[in-house]
C-alpha cells in the first residue's frame, strides 16, 4: 500500500495501481472516456485530466501511477476548465444526432455532456463526413459518430486478436476503419460484436433486422415462432432498469406472446438437442480413435475465426449445428409436419445475445433445401427494442411459460449461455451414457468461472476426460497454439469467441465503461443462468422429455441418418482478405 | 484511398523474394514494421495491398495496422510513381508567387490529381511543402531537374519534353 492525499484528505491505497483506480476505489470518481478497465487505458481522451502537486500539467489518471506522498487535486477549477473544453471540442466534431441515435440515454459521451455542464459547444468545429459501412449483416460502422477512442481498436486487436480495425490517415483526417478503406464484411471481421460493446457512443451497433419481424408479424399468411437463446433472460431485464443478473425468463416469454409471435420456444431446447448429438459425437470419437480434442462449434464468431486462423482444426469442429440452428431445422421441418404448416410459411425469429448469430443464420449451408432453418436474427438489445416500441410495461407483466410441444427444457440448456456451460452440460449427458449409470452429482465446477482459460481432468468410469475451455478468441487462440505445438492434449475443448461466453456476448445490452470498472458483467449475469440450473427440474439433456419425444418420433437416435442430414453441418477455411 | 484500385500490380517473383528476405532479416526485432516497410517501398516503388499482404502473412502483423501506419506517415504511398515524379511546391513563397495555379495547370493537363499516377505510368504528381529554393519560387521539379520562377504558360512547355 502507499499513502497518498486525494483531494487534501490522506489514503491508503493499492501499490501500483493508476490514479483513477485509487481514486476510485476511495469513492472519487474521475470521468473517462476512452478508457475502458483492463482493455484500453491510453490516456488519449483527456477527460480523466487531474492536477498532481509537482508535475507540470494536468496529468491523465488513467495512465498515471500512485507514488508514495503523492498529492492529488480532482476538483479544481483548472480541472474543471480543462476537462470541459476537451469534451466541447470532442463534441465540436460529433454527429450530433442525438434523438435519433440508437444511443440515447446510453451513450457516455452524452452522460459526460451533462455531468460536466456543457450547455453550449463555442467551437463549431468543421465535420468529415464519412459514409456508414452497413455492408456486414452484423455490425454497423458510422463513423460520423466515432470519437477515436479506440476501445473498438483495442478490444479487436488485442482481447480478440482478430485485428481488422485500426486507427488509419492522420491528424483530423484520423478515423477508425479497415485496411485499404474494405468494408468489414470483406475482413476476417468475425462478426463478435465486441466492438459494439466496447463503443462508448453510437458509432457502432448491430444491423437492426427489427422491421423485418413487425413485417412478419402483420403478414396473416405466415406462422411467426419465436426461440431465445439462454443468455438473453440474463441480460434483457438490463434494458428495463432492472439489476445487472436478474432472470427473466416468464416476463420475456410473455413479452414475446404480447408482441404477437405465434409460438414461443425456448432455444434451450435446441441446446438440449445439440448436447445429444455433440455428446454422440465426443464418446464416438474418443471410442473410435477419432479426431481429437472435439471442439464445440456453437459459438459463430469461433466458428469464422477458426476457418480464418484455424483451417487445420476444422475438422476438430464438433459437426453439430448450433442449438438455434438445430431448433430452426426442427421447427421447420418435425414441427411443421405435426402442426400441418407449410414450412415455406413459417419464419423462424431467433433472440440471441450476439451478433454473430445474424451472419450465423445466412450461411447457405445452415439450411434445408431451399429453406435457411433460421430467418431472422435479432439481438437481446434488439428485442429491448420491440417490447417497447410495443408498449409494454416490462417490468410490471406477469410470467408466462414457453409454449407446447417445446415447453420443457433442462438446467443444462439454460448454462450454454456462461463460459463452461457448454462443457458441463455435454459432461453431464456423456458421463451417464459412457458409464451407464446415473450421476448424482452433476455440477462440474472446475470448468465454471471467469478464467481466460480453464482446464479441468474428469474422472468418467475408467477414463480420465480431458477438457479446457477458452473463451475470448485471444485465449483460443492461446490454447489452440499450445494443442497445435503439441504441448497440451484434450479429449474436449468449449470455445467462446466473447470473453465471459454469451452472457457477454456481442448483442448483450450495453454497460458504460464506469460500470465495468467495479462491476464483472461476465459473472453477474452467469449467476442468472446458474440459479436457474440449480432449480430445474431436470437437469440433464438427455432426461429432457421433450428430446427423448423427438428422437423417438422423428430423429430415431443421436447420430443417425436423419440427425446428420438436419442437425449436423460442414466447416471450409476462409481466406484473409 | 479508393482510387488505388485502377493500377495494376507489376510485382515480379523476384522482388517478392526480395521482400521476404527483408522480413527475415528483420524476424527478431522488435518494432520492424517500419523499416520493412521503407525497404518494401525501395524495392516495388510503393505499398499496394498485394505487398502490404505480403508483409502481414510474413511478419504476422495485421493488414489493419499495416495500412494504419502506411496511411499516417507521408513518405509511404500507396501509389505507385510515375517514370516522371512531378512535385509543385506550395512551401509560403512557391504559393504567394502562384504555384497553386502551376498546380491546377498541370492537374488540367495530365487529367491527375495530387497523389496520383497517369495510367500510361508515366506521371505522378505530388504537392511538396517547401523544398528550399525559395529564390527561385515559384518551384516544380521533374524527377531530380529543377525548373523555377515559372509562369503557368511555361507548363506545356515543360511537360512536352517528357511526353
Amino acid at each position: 500500500m502507499v499513502n497518498i492525499k486525494i483531494n487534501g484528505k490522506d489514503y491508503s491505497v493499492a501499490e501500483g495501481t493508476t490514479v483513477l483506480e485509487a481514486a476510485r476505489s476511495v469513492g472519487i470518481d474521475i470521468p473517462t472516456l476512452c478508457y475502458l478497465k483492463g482493455v484500453n487505458e491510453i490516456g488519449a481522451c483527456r477527460m480523466c485530466l487531474v492536477e498532481v502537486k509537482g508535475a507540470r500539467a494536468l496529468q491523465a489518471a488513467c495512465v498515471y501511477p500512485v507514488s508514495e506522498g503523492m498529492e492529488v487535486m480532482t476538483n479544481t477549477p483548472a480541472v474543471r476548465n480543462a476537462r470541459k473544453l476537451n469534451l466541447e471540442l470532442i463534441l465540436s466534431t460529433h454527429d450530433r444526432k442525438c434523438l435519433t441515435c440508437v444511443r440515447n440515454r446510453n451513450c457516455e459521451l452524452q452522460a459526460l455532456a451533462d455531468n460536466l455542464g456543457v450547455t453550449d459547444i463555442a467551437y463549431e468545429g468543421i465535420r468529415n463526413e464519412y459514409d456508414i459501412d452497413e455492408i456486414s449483416p452484423s455490425i454497423v460502422r458510422d463513423n460520423n459518430k466515432c470519437i477515436l477512442c479506440k476501445r473498438c481498436v483495442s478490444t479487436c486487436k488485442n482481447v480478440q486478436t482478430v485485428a481488422v480495425i485500426d486507427a488509419k490517415n492522420r491528424g483530423f483526417n484520423t478515423e477508425i476503419g479497415c485496411a485499404f478503406d474494405m468494408p468489414l464484411a470483406e475482413t476476417p471481421c468475425v462478426n463478435c460484436g465486441q466492438c459494439i460493446t466496447a463503443c462508448p457512443v453510437g458509432a457502432l451497433r448491430e444491423k437492426s433486422d427489427i422491421d423485418r419481424v413487425w413485417a412478419a408479424l402483420a403478414d396473416p399468411d405466415k406462422h411467426v415462432v419465436v426461440q431465445t437463446a439462454p443468455a438473453v433472460r440474463a441480460g434483457l431485464g438490463e434494458e428495463f432498469d432492472m439489476p445487472i443478473g436478474t432472470p427473466v425468463t416468464g416476463k420475456m416469454a410473455n413479452a414475446l406472446k404480447q408482441i404477437g409471435f405465434d409460438k414461443v420456444f425456448d432455444t434451450d431446447t435446441g441446446a438440449d438437442l445439440t448436447i445429444m448429438e455433440e455428446g454422440t459425437e465426443v464418446i464416438e470419437r474418443i471410442q473410435n480413435g477419432g479426431k481429437l480434442p472435439v471442439i464445440t462449434s456453437c459459438s459463430p464468431g469461433w466458428v469464422k475465426f477458426c476457418e480464418h486462423n484455424f483451417p487445420d482444426f476444422l475438422d476438430n469442429l464438433s459437426s453439430a449445428k448450433s442449438p438455434h440452428e438445430m431448433f430452426g431445422a426442427v421447427l421447420k421441418t418435425y414441427y411443421a409436419q405435426k402442426q400441418g404448416i407449410d414450412p415455406k410459411n413459417i419464419v423462424v425469429v431467433s433472440i440471441m445475445p450476439c451478433t454473430a448469430k445474424k451472419f450465423e443464420a445466412q450461411r447457405p449451408e445452415l439450411s434445408n433445401g431451399d429453406l435457411q432453418d433460421v430467418d431472422i436474427v435479432l439481438t437481446t438489445r434488439e428485442l429491448g427494442r420491440m417490447i417497447k416500441q410495443a408498449g409494454i410495461d416490462f417490468k410490471n407483466i406477469e410470467d408466462a411459460p414457453f409454449d407446447n410441444p417445446f415447453g420443457e427444457a433442462t438446467g443444462a440448456g439454460v448454462i450454454f449461455g456462461a463460459t463452461g456451460g457448454v462443457m458441463e452440460a455435454a459432461l453431464r449427458t456423456v458421463a451417464e451414457v459412457l458409464t451407464g449409470k446415473s450421476i448424482e452429482n452433476c455440477d462440474y465446477t472446475d470448468v465454471r468461472g471467469t478464467d481466460g482459460i480453464k482446464r479441468a481432468e474428469i474422472k468418467v468410469g475408467d477414463l480420465t476426460l480431458k477438457a479446457a475451455v477458452a473463451h475470448g478468441l485471444g485465449n483460443a487462440r492461446k490454447l489452440l497454439e499450445a494443442i497445435r505445438e503439441g504441448k497440451e492434449n484434450y479429449h474436449f475443448v468449449e470455445i467462446m469467441a466473447c470473453p465471459g461466453g454469451c452472457v457477454t456476448g456481442g448483442g448483450q445490452p450495453i454497460r458504460s465503461a464506469k460500470e465495468r470498472m467495479d462491476i464483472d458483467l461476465k459473472a453477474e449475469r452467469a449467476k442468472a443462468l446458474y440459479s436457474e440450473d440449480i432449480n430445474s427440474q431436470i437437469r440433464k439433456s438427455h432426461e429432457n422429455p421433450v428430446i427423448k419425444k423427438l428422437y423417438d418420433e422423428f430423429f430415431e437416435k443421436p447420430g443417425s441418418h436423419k440427425a446428420h442430414e438436419l442437425l449436423h453441418t460442414h466447416y471450409a477455411k476462409r481466406e484473409n482478405y | 484511398m479508393s482510387n488505388q484500385a485502377k493500377y495494376v500490380f507489376k510485382g515480379t517473383p523476384e522482388q517478392e523474394q526480395e521482400l521476404l528476405k527483408v522480413i527475415d532479416k528483420y524476424k527478431n526485432t522488435e518494432g520492424a514494421l517500419i523499416p520493412i516497410l521503407h525497404e518494401a517501398q525501395e524495392i516495388y516503388g510503393y505499398l499496394p495491398l498485394e505487398v502490404q499482404k505480403i508483409v502481414s502473412e510474413n511478419a504476422n502483423i495485421p493488414l489493419a495496422e499495416i495500412y494504419g501506419v502506411v496511411t499516417f506517415y507521408a513518405q509511404f504511398s500507396l501509389v505507385p510513381k510515375g517514370e516522371y515524379s512531378i512535385a509543385v511546391c506550395l512551401g509560403t513563397a512557391c504559393y504567394v508567387k502562384g504555384s497553386g495555379n502551376i498546380l491546377e495547370k498541370i492537374k488540367e493537363k495530365l487529367g491527375i490529381d495530387v497523389g496520383e499516377c497517369s495510367e500510361d505510368g508515366k506521371f505522378s504528381l505530388d504537392a511538396t511543402r517547401c523544398i528550399g529554393a525559395c529564390g527561385l519560387a515559384p518551384v516544380m521539379t521533374v524527377n531530380d531537374e529543377v525548373y523555377g520562377r515559372l509562369e503557368v504558360k511555361d507548363v506545356d512547355k515543360i511537360l512536352e519534353k517528357y511526353m
